[in-house]
């Protein structure tokens, strides 16, 4: 029966059982984040507040983006069977680059942002080489590129630098009604992205490799390019949060990426979107979910002014309940 | 799987570079450093070293099982913390909490291993998760900052020494660190040490073989629970109390391990080259501060070693190889 070897041993006794109807995590992932704003409006509402105001919205958006860019490119590493820790602190380089190539000037704006993108694609690059190459596993070779990328920041820099000019932090604070401009382009971003991992051939190549490495390169899949493109497009959604968070802050912060961990949360955003983490399963729509759903519940605990620190808790119970609920409901959602 | 073991059986397969590159290491430090000319150095350096040597050995049994624990930084953070809250600096309160740290490192390993093995979360995630709460539950509780302080006799397992006839002045947290060694090889030359590779390297081939996966596993995490709470009562002795106390030592850990060619995924690697590892990089700390690198390059340092340490466990093998080819080796049986 279940002699199947699994890469990650995460399915073990997938239990027959009949044809049922049964929750997919993408389904159930947005299910959670409509509770998720009932619940928050009403614990919002009895201490006399409104969850879904302009303000909420635009906070609950505001907060999505970044991790969202960030979320989206983690989704194509995770899903390649790869990941990336390397993005927290190429978030703080990519716009230190933006800011200090700016420097208060408009005319360097596209200089900064095709710099940038440029800094960012050559980063994935070695993450991609390092893994295929150098065969290093993923979780070592992007921490060691996360590590010198650390000691490159904290040697050459101590606090913010560099400069955005006023015209290009309208990127940042625009908004059209309630959504922030910037928010809607990292979701435009997401569905181009959603459109490359489900309608391209290095799209389903992604999922392949992630499936099973071996059996991809025994169909002919270039495995190795596939991993490197996961990677490099991996990190310039990292550049592209960096170039939003520089515009907003108006300059560039070596630490902005790490303060908020970025790293760890666009992987647990991404795995709480119902993305495996052994790769080959999962997708952007439910990324953008799990998003939608750790920025929910920061909003919620500042409307409701819980401790900051509770946040952590909570969102560590979340995460691994929200894992414990996929791995339950796999063995019958997959049968084939 | 590696045939040539059989005529080489004392050191397991990885284990060699790595202690070609500590004892590099340390004939550099004694260059380097004139505090390095006599033992006292050395066994300054094995002081320093203790804890992460310590939690090396937790994090390798639950890497050889195939696993993570991403939570060790904050729960050596936590447990330091709520010593000196419960502590308070007096000296009648440190047994009981002492044992209670102890038996909170097992608890979080307990839950870490119930989590992974029954809800079949991915360790990856529950460890994470778990590095969520603990950095949250203990900051909420003390409100931000770690308040009390601790004990003179806490701190003597991590700071004091003992005086041994031959050796003189030999600091408790080498002794303890000797003692966790020789325990955690012996149990890793053990049945039950050899099924938990094999875990790590099949866990279809153990289970169907009748071997118990689920408690292994849960053995590993609580392991590195409890070896995580005893590193992190040295560490406050050593160092005394801060709420960063335990930042970014899981990946420290991890990197020791790794560097002691034990390969992420489970299934291979000793646990004489894991502590070997966390040896190396804390000698190659220190040797870097002796020659003068600024501390802020220390983690691009640690970045380059792991990316080469794993790296040459990759490709070693080939290279091996070629060199044997190059001088006539020995006949093969």
């Amino acid at each position: 029966m279940s002699v199947v070897q699994e890469k990650v041993s995460v399915v073990r006794r997938a239990a027959p059982q009949g044809r049922r109807f049964v929750l997919t995590p993408t389904v159930t992932v947005y299910l959670a984040l409509v509770a998720l704003l009932v619940v928050g409006s009403v614990l919002v509402g009895l201490k006399g507040g409104v969850l879904l105001d302009e303000g909420g919205i635009l906070n609950i958006l505001t907060r999505s983006t970044v991790l969202g860019l960030v979320a989206v490119g983690q989704t194509m590493a995770i899903v390649t069977g790869s990941l990336d820790l390397s993005v927290a602190y190429l978030i703080g380089l990519c716009s230190l680059v933006a800011a200090e190539t700016m420097a208060g000037d408009t005319s360097m704006i596209a200089p900064a942002v095709v710099l940038v993108l440029v800094v960012a694609a050559s980063v994935g690059l070695v993450n991609g080489l390092v893994i295929t190459v150098l065969k290093a596993n993923a979780f070592i070779a992007t921490l060691g590129v996360a590590l010198i990328l650390r000691g490159y920041l904290e040697h050459n820099y101590t606090g913010p630098a560099g400069s955005v000019p006023r015209a290009f932090q309208h990127l940042g604070y625009d908004r059209i009604g309630p959504i922030p401009a910037a928010t809607l382009l990292m979701l435009l971003i997401a569905a181009g992205v959603w459109w490359y991992l489900r309608r391209t051939r290095t799209g389903y190549h992604m999922y392949a490799v992630g499936g099973d490495i071996e059996v991809a390169r025994l169909s002919g899949v270039r495995t190795s390019r596939t991993i490197v493109t996961a990677h490099v497009l991996c990190s310039l959604m990292a550049g592209l949060a960096g170039i939003f968070l520089a515009s907003r802050l108006g300059s560039g912060a070596p630490y902005v990426g790490m303060d908020a961990g970025y790293d760890l949360e666009s992987i647990a955003a991404v795995v709480l979107g119902g993305t495996v983490l052994a790769g080959g399963r999962g997708g952007v729509v439910g990324t953008i979910g799990g998003v939608l759903i750790l920025s929910t519940l920061d909003t919620v605990f500042d409307d409701l002014a819980v401790d900051p620190f509770f946040k952590n808790v909570v969102r560590g119970v979340v995460l691994i309940i929200a894992v414990a609920l996929y791995a339950r409901s796999k063995g019958n959602g997959r049968t084939s | 799987m590696n045939s040539r073991l059989k005529w080489r059986p004392r050191l397991t397969d990885g284990t060699a570079p790595v202690l070609v590159v500590l004892a590099v290491l340390l004939v550099a430090l004694a260059f380097a450093g004139p505090a390095y000319s006599e033992p006292a150095g050395y066994l300054a350096l094995l002081k320093r070293a203790a804890p992460l040597v310590i939690l090396a050995i937790g994090q390798y049994l639950v890497i050889v099982s195939g696993g993570f624990d991403l939570s060790v930084g904050s729960l050596v953070t936590a447990e330091v913390v709520i010593a000196a809250r419960l502590i308070n600096g007096d000296d009648g309160n440190t047994v009981w909490v002492v044992a209670l740290l102890l038996g909170f490192g097992v608890l979080v390993g307990l839950v870490n291993g119930l989590i992974t093995t029954r809800l079949l979360v991915p360790s990856f995630i529950v460890t994470l998760g778990m590095l969520l709460v603990l950095d949250g539950a203990v900051f909420l509780w003390t409100g931000g900052a770690p308040r009390g302080a601790l004990s003179e006799s806490f701190r003597v397992p991590g700071r004091g020494s003992l005086e041994i006839p031959v050796l003189g002045q030999v600091p408790w947290s080498v002794l303890i660190l000797l003692v966790v060694l020789v325990g955690a090889v012996l149990f890793m030359r053990g049945g039950t040490g050899r099924t938990l590779i094999a875990v790590g390297d099949n866990e279809n081939a153990v289970r169907l073989a009748g071997g118990r996966v689920d408690r292994l596993r849960l053995l590993a995490f609580v392991s590195s629970g409890l070896l995580a709470a005893l590193a992190a009562i040295l560490l406050a002795g050593f160092a005394g109390v801060s709420a960063q106390v335990g930042r970014g030592l899981e990946f420290r850990a991890i990197t020791a391990v790794v560097l002691g060619g034990v390969l992420l995924g489970g299934g291979r690697g000793s646990v004489v080259a894991a502590a070997a590892g966390a040896l190396s990089l804390e000698a190659l700390f220190s040797l870097l501060k002796l020659v003068g690198v600024s501390g802020a390059l220390e983690s691009a340092v640690q970045g380059v070693i792991i990316i080469a340490a794993v790296a040459y466990a990759a490709h070693g093998a080939g290279l091996r190889q070629k060199l044997r080819i190059r001088k006539p080796a020995p006949a093969l049986p």
